[in-house]
């Protein structure tokens, strides 16, 4: 049987979109369910400095702290791929660029999580009691 | 539906403006589903700086959230300007999360009976945690605990 194209490519609907479009959704997704246990951790600072630090001592487990850099990431990867989404609706003749500018978002992204990984690493080895 | 047949340059679904350019992504013709396509461009824009601030200050800038304690709160909610950083985080990441929850809902959940229920669900819980998050940020007062601040 011949291999069958796709008017973006061999992958099915194969553009760096269809990886970058997953992963906008999962990073929006972790985000916002995220967001509704961070909103709820925060308010119990209205009830005082001993619930909230009881509460907020839980961020400094060497384990929540990882799930934490993962925070970050999903937070700059949205923030980054928005940006090149925006790009791409506003002024729709930069489609044009589209692979150059999917490669450079993610390079972007990548390299900011180069010093970010590396200053939250050391906080979560020395929780981990590592460093 | 009929299948199509593909040219080129796809057809825009029903519903969808038409794209100029070969390679561009179509977006909704009008109604609500613009606002809503405007308004997640709009608030992303805002939340470039809201949120990414917000996230490099309190988890990687200056000992991360290993700072992050009640006196922390107390000195950084004793500026206007941080309650309202964070009032307008709140806002806007609420509504633009859950009209994103929204927007996949629509891909997953085919039956319109259970899309109104989860779609309700995740709406309730928005307006709940706006109404919390408000009223805390708004009425926060370290002095209630003398004996911390």
């Amino acid at each position: 049987m011949a291999k069958r194209k796709s008017d973006f490519g061999t992958l099915y609907k194969g553009s760096p979109g269809q990886w970058s479009w997953l992963a906008h959704r999962i990073t929006g997704l972790a985000v916002i369910l995220f967001l509704f246990a961070h909103v709820v951790d925060t308010a119990v600072v209205g009830w005082g400095p001993e619930a909230y630090n009881r509460v907020v001592d839980v961020y400094h487990n060497w384990v929540v702290k990882l799930m934490e850099l993962g925070l970050v990431a999903a937070v700059l990867y949205h923030a980054i791929n928005g940006t090149k989404i925006m790009l791409f609706d506003f002024w729709p003749s930069t489609t044009r660029y589209m692979k150059g500018l999917s490669l450079a978002s993610t390079g972007l992204f990548l390299l900011a999580m180069l010093p970010i990984t590396w200053i939250m690493g050391e906080s979560i080895l020395n929780s981990a009691g590592i460093l | 539906m009929a299948v199509q047949a593909r040219e080129h340059a796809p057809a825009a679904p029903e519903g969808r403006a038409p794209s100029a350019y070969a390679g561009s992504r179509d977006r909704p013709a009008g109604g609500f589903e613009l606002w809503s396509w405007l308004f997640m461009r709009i608030s992303g824009l805002v939340l470039l700086v809201l949120a990414v601030g917000h996230v490099l200050i309190m988890h990687v800038l200056d000992e991360g959230v290993d700072r992050v304690d009640f006196g922390f709160v107390a000195a950084r909610w004793g500026s206007p300007f941080w309650r309202t950083w964070d009032w307008a985080l709140l806002v806007l990441a609420l509504i633009h999360g859950i009209n994103g929850l929204r927007v996949i809902v629509q891909d997953y959940v085919r039956w319109p009976g259970a899309r109104l229920a989860v779609n309700m669900a995740f709406y309730v819980i928005g307006f709940v945690l706006f109404v919390l998050g408000t009223v805390v940020v708004f009425t926060f007062d370290p002095n209630a605990w003398p004996a911390v601040t």
